[in-house]
């Protein structure tokens, strides 16, 4: 652990956390401090200027942007939370099973991973999506079962090299167990990897989610969720551009987080 | 080269099973009777009796058991056999045909805009390592990767289509519409892969052979033609078929909010309508076109480096 702990950020890592940071503190102020409700219709009201009642305005419906825009980025946290949390550890898991679990395990993987990775991501998502439609629980399945596939690869090729190494050879033969092999020798080979894959994997998981919302196959409205937002705002975008304007700059800010803290290229970008 | 084609063949069959057993499962989730609903599609709902339903569920072998059915459902597929849709009753094999086509259209050429931007670009900022050009392509692509695809487009009809009036918002029919998807989709690709010529080319700029190329008194642009070019596009045409899968769900994206014909538009619309037949030939059209594209990346990879052919 302490290895990677060392390693400084970048600058612009740190100007991710700092992104990602007030976008968190804004949706925490926001649910503690303000009382309106994103659901509630004020149909007098639509569109109204900002004011002291309601800082960023109200959209078609007269619901309250701040609240809304509270309410979407917490959805968006959470679901990329969720998402990354479980595709890492069933990635890592299974990677590290691909290569100490003998022949027959690593094969089966591999079919598992190329049966899914024959698909582009999206047109899957699009199809679990299908299945059931306007569910958070299976977006959150689907997403997360595309997204493993990343960290087993990575997992499974460092670990591959590092089978037969000396050091690790010679630990095992000292008669240390299966979890303090993993602890000392694996993660910390793998845990700049992971670490990259899991930003890269979070704001994938907030695109593809606005993503199914603005086609309205993923959430079903009135959910305040960034793609429906954008989606229902467009049409009365001359009317107001400002509050169209909200949803994007948000969603923007928070892939843009993601983006710089993952800091480096993605670590198969380069692979054929 | 053999191995290629049969792990390509064998995605091929991955993703005919994979969607077809979604589908199927789809198929068996929908609530009511399956065969009182084809019997009121076929007949008309004042139409339907007892009799009419039990007719299509012997006729279509309904009253088999759930095993039975996904096999023939399998096999329907493998056959091309894809039915009808559901909303226009037409055969979906024509439609797919006819939406593929558009597709491939906005596909194309959103690639060569986006290889007309990279390429130059990409080639160019690598001679001039850390120079302006180099920073503002740097920053503006780390921008642009932060923006979804669909967003690009919105803004793209924002600027150019309800500010400026160049472009029609959306729809199919003359050049003129194809600009604003095409563009969107370029600039989404160009993002990420001029900076991977740019690696790509910087790198072999600084490698030994390249520096004795220069040594031995070549000129620049004979040396770059003949030591630089096919060094530099290997990694370039590998990194292309990483771009496949931004390509397609680009296309997704962009074909339903350009309301452009294809296929995406098509798998997005029969979602939204349950239309389960039409849900199954698009997804099984656009998984198929992704392996075929795959490999032919594979190929073009195989007959650039020679190295990888002594194996």
């Amino acid at each position: 652990m302490s290895t990677t702990e060392q390693k400084i950020l970048s600058r612009k890592q740190w100007a991710g956390i700092t992104i990602l940071g007030l976008l968190a503190l804004f949706a925490l102020l926001e649910w503690a401090l303000n009382d309106a409700d994103p659901y509630q219709q004020n149909l007098i009201r639509y569109f109204a200027a900002p004011s002291w009642q309601e800082p960023l305005g109200t959209d078609q419906f007269g619901r309250d942007m701040l609240a809304r825009l509270g309410a979407a980025v917490r959805l968006s946290f959470a679901l990329s939370l969720l998402c990354v949390v479980s595709a890492a550890s069933i990635g890592t898991l299974l990677g590290v099973v691909a290569v100490w679990g003998g022949r027959s395990a690593d094969t089966a993987l591999n079919l598992l991973v190329n049966t899914l990775m024959a698909l582009p991501g999206l047109v899957l998502v699009l199809l679990l999506a299908a299945l059931v439609p306007g569910s958070f629980l299976m977006l959150y399945l689907a997403l997360s079962l595309i997204l493993w596939v990343e960290y087993f690869r990575v997992v499974r090729a460092i670990s591959f090299s590092l089978k037969s190494s000396p050091q690790l050879q010679a630990s095992y033969l000292l008669g240390f167990g299966r979890w303090y092999l993993f602890r000392r020798h694996v993660w910390p080979n793998i845990a700049p990897a992971i670490i990259t894959l899991a930003a890269f994997g979070a704001a994938n998981s907030i695109m593809a989610m606005a993503a199914v919302g603005f086609v309205y196959v993923g959430l079903k409205p009135p959910t305040a969720e960034l793609g429906l937002m954008i989606v229902e705002l467009f049409p009365y975008y001359s009317d107001a551009p400002w509050v169209l304007a909200q949803p994007l700059l948000v969603i923007f800010l928070l892939v843009l987080g993601f983006n710089w803290l993952a800091g480096r290229r993605h670590p198969l970008a380069n692979e054929n | 080269m053999r191995k290629i084609f049969w792990n390509r063949l064998l995605q091929a069959a991955l993703v005919a099973w994979g969607v077809g057993t979604l589908t199927f499962v789809m198929m068996r989730s929908l609530p009511g009777d399956m065969a009182y609903r084809i019997a009121a599609g076929r007949y008309g709902y004042d139409n339907v009796t007892a009799a009419a339903a039990e007719s299509v569920r012997t006729e279509l072998g309904l009253d088999q058991p759930a095993v039975v059915q996904y096999f023939n459902w399998l096999g329907d597929l493998l056959t091309f056999r894809l039915g009808h849709t559901m909303v226009s009753g037409a055969p979906v094999i024509g439609e797919v045909q006819h939406q593929l086509g558009h597709s491939a259209l906005l596909a194309f050429v959103a690639l060569f805009f986006s290889i007309l931007i990279a390429l130059p670009l990409g080639i160019f900022t690598a001679f001039r390592q850390g120079g302006w050009l180099d920073r503002g392509t740097l920053f503006v692509s780390s921008l642009l990767r932060s923006l979804p695809v669909f967003v690009v487009g919105l803004v793209l009809i924002l600027l150019f289509a309800l500010e400026l009036r160049w472009f029609p918002v959306a729809g199919f029919g003359s050049v003129r519409h194809l600009v604003l998807p095409a563009l969107a989709l370029a600039l989404t690709l160009a993002a990420v892969s001029s900076r991977v010529v740019h690696e790509s080319t910087y790198q072999v700029l600084q490698s030994g052979y390249y520096q004795f190329a220069r040594l031995k008194g070549l000129d620049n642009t004979a040396v770059f033609m003949r030591h630089g070019l096919r060094n530099m596009l290997v990694p370039v045409v590998a990194f292309m078929g990483v771009q496949l899968i931004t390509l397609i769900e680009g296309i997704v994206m962009l074909e339903s909010l350009f309301s452009w014909p294809g296929i995406g538009h098509g798998l997005a619309h029969a979602i939204f309508a349950r239309d389960i037949p039409m849900i199954q030939g698009a997804a099984l059209v656009m998984g198929l076109a992704f392996v075929v594209l795959n490999a032919l990346i594979d190929l073009v990879c195989y007959s650039l480096d020679p190295r990888s052919q002594l194996t």
